[in-house]
């Protein structure tokens, strides 16, 4: 029995002659956020789908709990708990927060057949699940569009954790929000971790991953270029590491040609 | 400090009070989708109340008459506004009555079959083309507005096509002596409740003919249809999972695929589900007029959307109601049996149809946007 929760062990995939991810190694023990970095066109849109069994991985292996897993659809992913936040939070926003929360997996009451939606309970676990995070639902049947944003990511973050998931894949949490929304988001993130979650962070904003983040694994090109546990690596080294550093390095330096320039004249 | 508090837990109840106090009666009203065609209802009822309340409009045979139309649309216009919640449009609504009409008519009157057995072929029939329309929708990607559009000419090319090669002609008459002793025409074909208006006539409350019964013998098949479908689409929408899985499927495809709902499957569903309704309207006229028709249906497709919409649907999906698209239909079928006896030439109904959409559609987009905006 290792330690790790999840592991994904070098995972490629190609799109004809595209090579879309190439050797990703990840490995999550409960309770880990593990941060993944990179830039856009990177490839972790296509990380994130191959975590969550939109996608099949070419070469490499998914293990689960020391078993090999191979996902055929997004259902098995998600029958095995790994949870995925996409970016748009698959929330419709003129549903309320109740048919949001259960969409897909309503309780239901009665006789075969003649089935219904247990709307009341489905409304009280609702407003228990909100409650919990510190989003009081003054009315579990409101239109999840008049929700924020933040309150919207914790729906349906809650949702995913409230259906099984041992390991959360979310995909920019904190992308649109404000300091202050983003930083409940990011409250709730570590508040899931602590309680034995595994947390995948997919994002390219350093400032919000590295004070939450256990490990950071940053992707650039498709390739991984390691992954790195908080006490190895600095917040600068990582914001230089995920941009391509030399570029920024050129950057500076034709900076600094044109001010010299500059100052000539 | 225990003062300190308790003042806050007093505050924070005084708090959640206020904030249940906000959401007054008016807007929980408000966020009905069927509002605007329950108000409209009404307002068209004052109307002729006013304007032909002493023409015989309201009389049992009167009322009969309108409800009788708004039943024939709301019957398909339930099944439209469900699709519409689902995302999708059904265009082909009108053709399939049509056709529908036919498969009832020439195995019946042309090969002998018994009445029962064309109605169960017509309805065969219907769900084949609706599951064509909805695999076609689901597996291209296309708008069903296309695919349907292409199914409204297929559909009607084929009803013109087929009754001509047969019968030589374009109608398809002699189904009325099939009725009686059928085994499932009745369904379709029966007024109800005669005690009632054999009772009410011979107390002289309503109008009667001249040998002495009353003018107005009984409900109409349509109308028990209607009621009985609007009572079943609000029950699947309100109080089911797969109630849930259109209102998703229609809000945000992909995030309903992405959360489990099994989104394909809806929307075929939804499609046949026209389609059906499509062939109910058909037996009903089909029975109630003893013939078939290969025009049957024209246009019908567009008041079925029309009184949809006027019921709320929006029309991206995600939103509506079945109570809604039925007042949508009794409008529609108030006015366009109640402009008769009034003044107005009845060439204006038209014009009124298509003002009422416009304001309804006018009215919803300012309700989705109160509905979805940040408070």
């Amino acid at each position: 029995m290792s330690d790790y929760l999840v592991q994904f062990n070098n995972i490629s995939k190609f799109f004809g002659k595209v090579i879309a991810l190439k050797d990703v190694t990840m490995r999550l023990k409960k309770g880990e956020i593990m941060c993944l970095l990179g830039d856009n066109g990177a490839g972790k849109s296509t990380l994130i789908k191959t975590l969550a069994g939109v996608h099949k991985p070419d070469e490499g292996e998914i293990i689960f709990e020391d078993n090999k897993i191979v996902f055929d659809s997004p259902k098995d992913a998600l029958d095995i708990g790994i949870g995925t936040v996409y970016q748009d939070l698959a929330l419709v926003p003129l549903m309320s927060v109740t048919r949001n929360f259960f969409m897909g997996r309503e309780p239901q009451k009665g006789i075969p057949f003649l089935k219904t939606f247990d709307v009341e309970k489905a409304n009280k676990i609702a407003a228990d699940r909100m409650g919990q995070i510190g989003i009081d639902v003054r009315d579990p049947s409101q239109a999840v569009g008049t929700m924020s944003g933040g309150e919207r990511q914790c729906l349906a973050i809650s949702r995913a954790i409230y259906f099984g998931a041992k390991v959360l894949v979310l995909d920019e949490p904190t992308s649109a929000l404000g300091v202050h929304q983003a930083s409940m988001v990011l409250k709730y993130i570590v508040k899931a971790a602590s309680e034995g979650l595994a947390v995948i962070l997919i994002t390219h904003n350093v400032h919000h991953a590295y004070p939450v983040g256990n490990s950071f694994t940053v992707l650039n090109r498709g390739k991984s270029m390691g992954t790195f546990q908080k006490k190895d690596i600095s917040r600068e080294k990582l914001l230089s590491m995920m941009a391509g550093g030399e570029e920024l390095d050129k950057l500076e330096v034709e900076l600094q040609e044109m001010d010299r320039i500059h100052n000539k004249n | 400090m225990s003062l300190k508090s308790k003042s806050i837990s007093s505050k924070s109840s005084l708090n959640e009070d206020e904030r249940l106090k906000k959401i007054s009666p008016l807007r929980v009203l408000l966020n009905r989708p069927e509002l605007g065609a329950l108000g409209g209802s009404i307002l068209v009822f004052i109307f002729f109340g006013i304007v032909a309340g002493d023409t015989g409009m309201f009389s049992a045979y009167g009322m009969l008459n309108f409800l009788d139309v708004s039943a024939n649309l709301g019957i398909i216009a339930i099944a439209a506004a469900m699709l519409m919640i689902g995302g999708e449009f059904d265009l082909s609504i009108g053709s399939m009555i049509g056709f529908a009409g036919i498969c009832i008519a020439i195995p019946a009157i042309y090969w002998g079959w018994p009445l029962w057995m064309s109605i169960v072929f017509a309805f065969a029939m219907a769900v084949l083309v609706g599951y064509f329309n909805g695999i076609m929708v689901v597996k291209t990607g296309l708008p069903s507005f296309i695919v349907t559009l292409a199914m409204l000419f297929i559909l009607r090319g084929l009803t013109l096509a087929i009754t001509r090669l047969i019968t030589g002609r374009t109608q398809v008459p002699g189904l009325r002596v099939l009725i009686e002793d059928d085994p499932l025409a009745w369904l379709f074909a029966t007024d109800t409740f005669k005690w009632l208006f054999n009772w009410l006539g011979s107390l002289k409350l309503i109008e009667l003919r001249t040998d002495g019964t009353p003018l107005a013998t009984g409900i109409p098949p349509s109308v028990i249809w209607f009621i009985a479908l609007t009572l079943f689409a609000t029950w699947i929408l309100m109080k089911t999972r797969y109630g849930n899985w259109i209102f998703a499927s229609g809000g945000d495809k992909v995030g309903a695929t992405n959360v489990g709902v099994p989104v394909g499957r809806v929307k075929i569903s939804l499609f046949i589900g026209t389609a059906v309704a499509s062939t109910i309207f058909a037996c009903i006229q089909v029975l109630d007029a003893g013939s078939a028709d290969t025009m049957r249906g024209t246009l019908k497709e567009l008041e079925a959307i029309a009184a949809a919409v006027v019921g709320g649907c929006l029309l991206t999906g995600g939103y509506g109601s079945a109570i809604g698209a039925a007042f949508g239909a009794i409008i529609f079928g108030t006015v366009s049996m109640g402009i008769f006896y009034t003044d107005v030439d009845t060439d204006w109904f038209k014009v009124f149809l298509g003002a009422m959409m416009l304001i309804a559609v006018v009215f919803n987009n300012y309700i989705r946007k109160k509905v979805t905006e940040s408070k």
